[in-house]
C-alpha cells in the first residue's frame, strides 16, 4: 500500500478506509442463494457460522454507510435466515445443526456439516447475535423485513441452551455425534460472555441460573505489569462479545467486587498487550510501542527454528496470548481496529505504524489474519516475513463492527434495544449504567417482546 | 537378521544396585526378638515410616520398623530420587543443544549416552540410600524387621513368625503404580515408575500415557534424551488442577522441545506388531493409530493395603486408601496412618510431615491436624511448576475475593541472565488485604522459590511484609519479593500520593 496515501488521511478517513475494505469481504465471499459466508477468502473455503453472524451484523452498517442498498442487505439477510430456518437438524450425519445449534463449518453450497467439525456453542452464539442484530435493524413494515424479524426470533428461540450445559452448570464448548460433548477446557474469562447472555435470556430453553456464576468462578483477577485485569490471554477474548454489547458502565457481581467493568477491562488488556510487546521477552522483530496484538489467528505453520540463536516453535492457526504465550512473533493486525473503542489512541497509532512500516502487509486497507516479521528472509519467506494468505471473515467482521461502534455506536445501540440482550444481562446479574435506563423502543423490540 | 538390542535389565542392574540392596535390605538380616510392648510399631520404611521411627526413637520411644522390600520406599528407589537425577542429565543435553543462546558453541554431533545417564542415576540413588541403611537405623535404637507385616489383632502385628505388641502403630506402606485399564496394554507390556529406571537404552519411539506430573516429567526427560515422544493426555490440559497459564506454559515448552502433544486424547487399545507396540488413540470420536517401541504410564497410584490384615485390627480402608481423621487416626484409635497409603497428595514431603504429626499425636497426645499443614508441591519439568496454598478457583468457590499479583520471570534480572525467563510468580491474596492465600510459581527453579511463600503463609506473614525481605541481587527468588513490591505499589492510592507530595513540598521550604 502506498505510504503517501496513508500519511494524508485523517483519522476518520483512515478508519473509514479500513472499515470499508473489511466490509467488502462479505459481499465478495457470500453465497447470495443461501446467505452463507466463507470462513476465509481462500479457494474452497467452507462457511463458518460465526462469520455469518458477523456478516448479518455488518449489513446494517453497510446500509448506514451507503455501501449497499437496504433491500440488497435485507435480501442477503433473509437468504441466510431462511437457510438456517429450513436447514436439516438432527443428531445424525448430513445435517446442518442439532438442537438449534449449528456445526462450526458448513458447505458453502449445500450448507451441510464439513470436516467432521463440532457443533459449536460459542460460534452458534455469534451467529445468533448477528441474527438478533438483523431482527433489531430491519424494522420496516414491508414483508421482507417483517419476515426477518419473525425468523430472527424463531432461530433464537429454538436453540436448546439447556441441553448444552450437559451435566454441568457451565456451557459445553462443542458436541459431536459420535463422542457427545467435547470436554475442552473452558476455564477463565474469554469471549463467551455473549453465549451466556443469550443462553440465560432464552424464553424457552434457558440455561440454569447458576451457569454464569459457575463460569465467572473460574475468573482470575490479576495485577500484571501494573494493570489490574481480568486475565484472558489472546486479545480477541476482550473484543468479540463487545462487538455486540456495550459493557461500559454495566457491572456484574464480579466487576462490582473489583470496582471495574468489562469495557475498562478490555482497555487495560489492550494496554497490557502493548506493554508485553515493549517487553518483548523473546526478542521478536518489530515488537514495540506500535506493533503488538497477539490473538487467535493464522500463523506461519508448525515448525521449530532458531532465529538469532534462540529456539522457537512456530504454529499455524492458533490462539496466541500475552503475557503467558504462546507467542511465536506472529502479530494479528486486526487487533487494532477491534480494540479501537477501548483504546483509540494506541490503536490508531499502531494502525498508522503498520501501514507505514509494513506496507506490504496491508492490501488496499484490508488486514490479514496475521504476519510474522521475525521470519523475514528465513526459510521460504520473503523480506516481509510471513504474511497470512487471503483474509479471514472473523477478522474482517470484528474490524467492521468495532470501527462502527467507535464511530457511531450503531450495533451497541441496536442491541441495547433488544429485550433478549437486556434480559440476559439482567439474569447474569448486570446492573447500572445504561441498563438502569428504559430500553429505547424499536420495531424489532416490539416484535420480539 | 539384526537383533533388536535389549532395552531392559532386571533390578539389580549393576554393582551400585547391589550395594543399595546390601544397605537397604541386607541378605542375611536377622530380625530382632521382640522384648515387650512397643510404644510404636511402624509398618513400611519409606519416607513416612522412616521419619516416624527415627523421631520416635530419638525421643526415647521403643520402636519397631517393618519393611518387606527396600528401605527408602518409592521415593529413593523408584520415585523422586531416580527421576530427578535423570532430569538433571536431560537438562544438560538441553543446554548443550541450546549452547548458542548462552554464548557457547554446541558440540557437534551431540550424542546422548543413555547408559551413562542411567549409571549416574544408580550411583546417586545408592549414595542417597546410604543415609537410611539398615545398620544406621539400628544405630538409632530402632528394632528393624524385614518381612511381610500383618495385623494379628487390634494391638499386635505379626512379622516373620514373631508377634509384636504395640501401644500405637503406624501404617505407612505407601502406594504402588497402577496401570490404566487399556485393552491389550498389559499383554503388550509397559513400563511405569517401578520399572522404567531399569531401562538400559533409550526407546527410539515412546508413548507416555497421562499428562499429570509424572507423565510430563517423563515425556520431557526422555524427549531431551533423544526419544521421539508422544504424550497422550485425556484432559484438555496438562497437570489437571494446576492453573491454566502454568499448564499452558508447560504445554508450549513440551511442544518446543519436540514432544508430540496429544491433548483430549484417550489411549483406547494397545497391541504388538512385528516387535513394536501399536496404540489406538481417540480424540473427539476420531481414531488415530501410532507405532512406538515402548509405553510408559504416568497415571494412577494405588495404596498398599492388601495383605496387612487391616480387618483384624479394625482399620477401615477403601480404594483411596486407609480412612483417617484430621489427626491421622484410623478407625482403630491405636492405629494411625501417614503418607501415600492414606493421603490424596502423594508426596515425599507430605509423607514426612504427616509422620511427624503421628509421632506427636500418637505418642504424646498431641492434637495436630492434617488440615493445618501448609503443603507445597512441585512438578520438575523445565520450567518447574510449584504451588502452595489455595488456587484462585478454590478461593472464589469458598466465597473469598481473591487478587493475584503476577511477576513475569522475564522481568526478573537473574532469570534473564540465566536464560531462564520463562514463567511467572503469582501470589494470591485476599482482595483488599495482603493475606497470602496461595501461590503458583513457574520457573526453572520454582521448587526452590516457592519456599519463601510457604514460609510466609506458615508464619502468617503478609505480602506487604514480604516486600521488605531483602534478597541478594541478583537471584531468581527476587521474583517473590517483586510480587510484594507490586502489591505495595497498588497501596499508593491517590490520597496517599497527594499527602506524600504535600509533605515533601513542605519539607523543601
Amino acid at each position: 500500500m502506498p505510504k503517501t496515501e496513508l500519511g494524508t488521511l485523517s483519522d476518520d478517513e483512515l478508519v473509514d478506509s479500513y472499515q470499508r475494505a473489511a466490509f467488502n469481504y462479505f459481499l465478495e465471499n457470500v453465497n447470495p442463494d443461501n446467505g452463507l459466508v466463507a470462513d476465509t477468502s481462500r479457494p474452497n473455503s467452507p462457511c463458518s457460522i460465526a462469520v455469518v453472524g458477523f456478516a448479518l451484523s455488518c449489513y446494517p452498517i453497510g446500509v448506514e454507510r451507503g455501501w449497499m442498498e437496504r433491500d440488497a442487505a435485507a435480501r442477503l439477510t433473509l437468504a441466510a435466515l431462511r437457510f438456517f430456518r429450513n436447514s436439516t437438524q438432527g443428531s445424525g450425519h448430513d445435517v446442518t445443526g442439532h438442537k438449534g445449534f449449528y456445526y462450526h463449518f458448513l458447505d458453502m453450497q449445500t450448507g451441510l456439516r464439513v470436516w467432521r467439525c463440532e457443533l459449536s456453542m460459542v460460534d452458534t452464539a455469534l451467529l445468533i447475535a448477528g441474527v438478533l442484530v438483523a431482527g433489531a435493524y430491519f424494522s420496516g413494515d414491508n414483508d421482507e423485513e417483517a419476515e426477518i424479524r419473525h425468523l430472527a426470533e424463531a432461530l433464537y428461540r429454538r436453540v436448546d441452551w439447556q441441553w448444552a450445559q450437559g451435566s454441568s452448570p457451565t456451557l459445553r464448548q462443542g458436541w459431536k455425534p459420535r463422542s457427545g460433548f467435547l470436554h475442552y477446557g473452558w476455564e477463565g474469562y474469554n469471549e463467551a460472555t455473549i453465549l451466556y447472555v443469550l443462553s440465560m435470556a432464552s424464553p424457552d430453553r434457558p440455561t440454569s441460573n447458576d451457569s454464569y456464576e459457575a463460569w465467572t468462578a473460574t475468573y482470575q483477577w490479576e495485577n500484571i505489569y501494573g494493570h489490574d485485569v481480568l486475565y484472558g490471554g489472546p486479545l480477541f477474548m476482550h473484543q468479540f462479545s463487545h462487538a455486540w454489547i456495550d459493557f461500559a458502565g454495566i457491572r456484574d457481581a464480579f466487576m462490582r467486587e473489583k470496582n471495574s467493568d468489562y469495557f475498562e477491562n478490555s482497555r487495560r488488556s489492550t494496554y497490557l498487550h502493548r506493554d508485553y510487546a515493549r517487553h518483548n521477552p523473546y526478542g521478536f522483530d518489530g515488537y514495540g510501542e506500535n506493533l503488538w496484538g497477539l490473538s487467535a489467528g493464522d500463523g506461519p505453520g508448525g515448525f521449530r527454528a532458531s532465529v538469532q540463536r534462540r529456539r522457537h516453535r512456530f504454529s499455524g492457526y492458533a490462539a496466541r496470548g500475552a503475557p503467558f504465550g504462546p507467542d511465536d512473533g506472529t502479530i494479528a493486525p486486526w487487533s487494532y481496529p477491534a480494540s479501537l473503542p477501548f483504546a483509540p489512541d494506541i490503536c490508531l497509532a499502531a494502525l498508522r505504524h503498520l501501514g507505514e512500516r509494513y506496507p506490504e502487509v496491508v492490501d488496499n486497507f484490508r488486514l490479514p489474519s496475521g504476519f510474522n516479521p521475525t521470519l523475514a528472509k528465513r526459510r521460504e519467506f520473503g523480506r516481509n516475513g510471513w504474511i497470512s494468505e487471503g483474509y479471514y471473515g472473523l477478522d474482517q467482521g470484528i474490524t467492521v463492527m468495532m470501527i462502527e461502534n467507535h464511530r457511531s455506536r450503531l450495533v451497541w445501540d441496536l442491541m441495547r434495544s433488544n429485550p433478549h440482550i437486556r434480559r440476559g444481562l439482567d439474569r447474569a446479574g448486570f446492573t447500572g449504567g445504561w441498563l438502569s435506563q428504559p430500553a429505547p423502543s424499536t420495531q424489532g423490540a416490539r416484535d420480539a417482546a | 537378521m539384526p537383533r533388536e538390542p535389549k532395552r531392559m535389565a532386571a533390578f539389580p542392574v549393576d554393582r551400585n544396585d547391589a550395594d543399595l540392596i546390601r544397605g537397604a535390605h541386607p541378605r542375611h538380616w536377622k530380625n530382632p526378638e521382640p522384648d515387650g510392648r512397643y510404644n510404636l510399631v511402624v509398618i513400611g520404611a519409606g519416607p513416612a515410616g522412616l521419619t516416624a521411627a527415627r523421631d520416635a526413637a530419638s525421643l526415647g520411644a521403643k520402636v519397631a520398623l517393618i519393611e518387606r522390600g527396600l528401605i527408602g520406599g518409592a521415593c529413593v528407589n523408584v520415585g523422586g530420587v531416580p527421576s530427578k537425577t535423570i532430569i538433571r542429565t536431560a537438562r544438560l543435553y538441553a543446554d548443550m543443544r541450546d549452547a548458542e543462546s548462552f554464548g557457547g558453541d554446541p558440540p557437534k554431533p551431540i550424542r546422548v549416552d543413555f547408559e551413562r545417564a542411567m549409571l549416574r542415576m544408580r550411583q546417586i540413588r545408592q549414595r542417597i540410600s546410604r543415609a537410611e541403611s539398615a545398620a544406621n537405623l539400628v544405630g538409632h535404637g530402632i528394632d528393624l524387621y524385614f518381612g511381610e507385616a500383618r495385623f494379628g489383632g487390634p494391638d499386635t502385628v505379626l512379622v516373620d513368625g514373631k508377634t509384636l505388641r504395640f501401644t500405637k502403630a503406624l501404617v505407612a506402606t505407601g502406594a504402588h503404580a497402577s496401570g490404566p485399564e487399556i485393552p491389550g496394554l498389559a499383554e503388550a507390556g509397559y513400563l511405569d515408575n517401578g520399572t522404567m529406571f531399569n531401562l538400559t537404552s533409550c526407546p527410539p519411539r515412546l508413548l507416555v500415557i497421562g499428562g499429570g506430573p509424572l507423565g510430563c516429567e517423563t515425556a520431557q526427560a526422555f524427549c531431551l534424551l533423544g526419544a521421539k515422544v508422544i504424550l497422550a493426555q485425556s484432559d484438555p490440559m496438562f497437570l489437571p488442577g494446576e492453573e491454566r497459564d502454568a499448564a499452558q506454559i508447560l504445554s508450549d515448552a513440551l511442544a518446543r522441545e519436540g514432544v508430540e502433544v496429544r491433548l483430549n486424547t484417550e489411549v483406547v487399545a494397545v497391541r504388538t506388531e512385528n516387535g513394536g507396540k501399536i496404540a489406538d488413540l481417540m480424540r473427539d470420536g476420531d481414531r488415530t493409530t501410532i507405532s512406538v517401541d515402548e509405553i510408559i504410564t504416568g497415571v494412577g497410584r494405588s495404596p498398599n493395603v492388601d495383605g496387612l490384615g487391616l480387618e483384624e485390627a479394625g482399620v477401615a480402608y477403601d480404594a483411596n486408601g486407609i480412612t483417617v481423621d484430621d489427626y491421622l487416626r484410623t478407625t482403630n484409635p491405636h492405629v494411625y496412618a501417614a503418607g501415600d497409603v492414606c493421603l490424596e497428595y502423594k508426596f515425599t514431603h507430605t509423607a514426612e510431615a504427616t509422620a511427624r504429626i503421628v509421632v506427636r499425636n500418637a505418642l504424646f497426645r498431641g492434637r495436630e491436624k492434617l488440615s493445618e499443614l501448609v503443603v507445597p508441591w512441585c512438578t520438575y519439568t523445565d520450567p518447574e511448576i510449584a504451588h502452595v496454598g489455595l488456587y484462585p478457583l478454590e478461593a472464589r468457590r469458598d466465597g473469598i475475593p481473591v487478587k493475584t499479583y503476577t511477576v513475569l520471570m522475564h522481568d526478573v534480572a537473574r532469570a534473564v541472565m540465566d536464560g531462564e525467563e520463562e514463567g511467572f510468580v503469582k501470589i494470591h491474596v485476599r482482595e483488599g488485604s495482603d493475606r497470602i492465600l496461595g501461590a503458583t510459581v513457574v520457573a526453572s527453579h520454582a521448587g526452590e522459590m516457592i519456599n519463601a511463600v510457604t514460609l510466609a503463609i506458615k508464619s502468617g506473614m503478609g505480602l506487604h511484609a514480604l516486600a521488605d525481605v531483602i534478597h541478594p541481587f541478583p537471584t531468581q527468588a527476587q521474583g517473590i519479593k517483586m510480587a510484594g513490591d507490586a502489591y505495595r505499589r497498588t497501596r499508593f492510592t491517590s490520597l496517599r500520593r497527594r499527602l506524600a507530595a504535600r509533605w515533601l513540598a513542605w519539607s523543601r521550604r
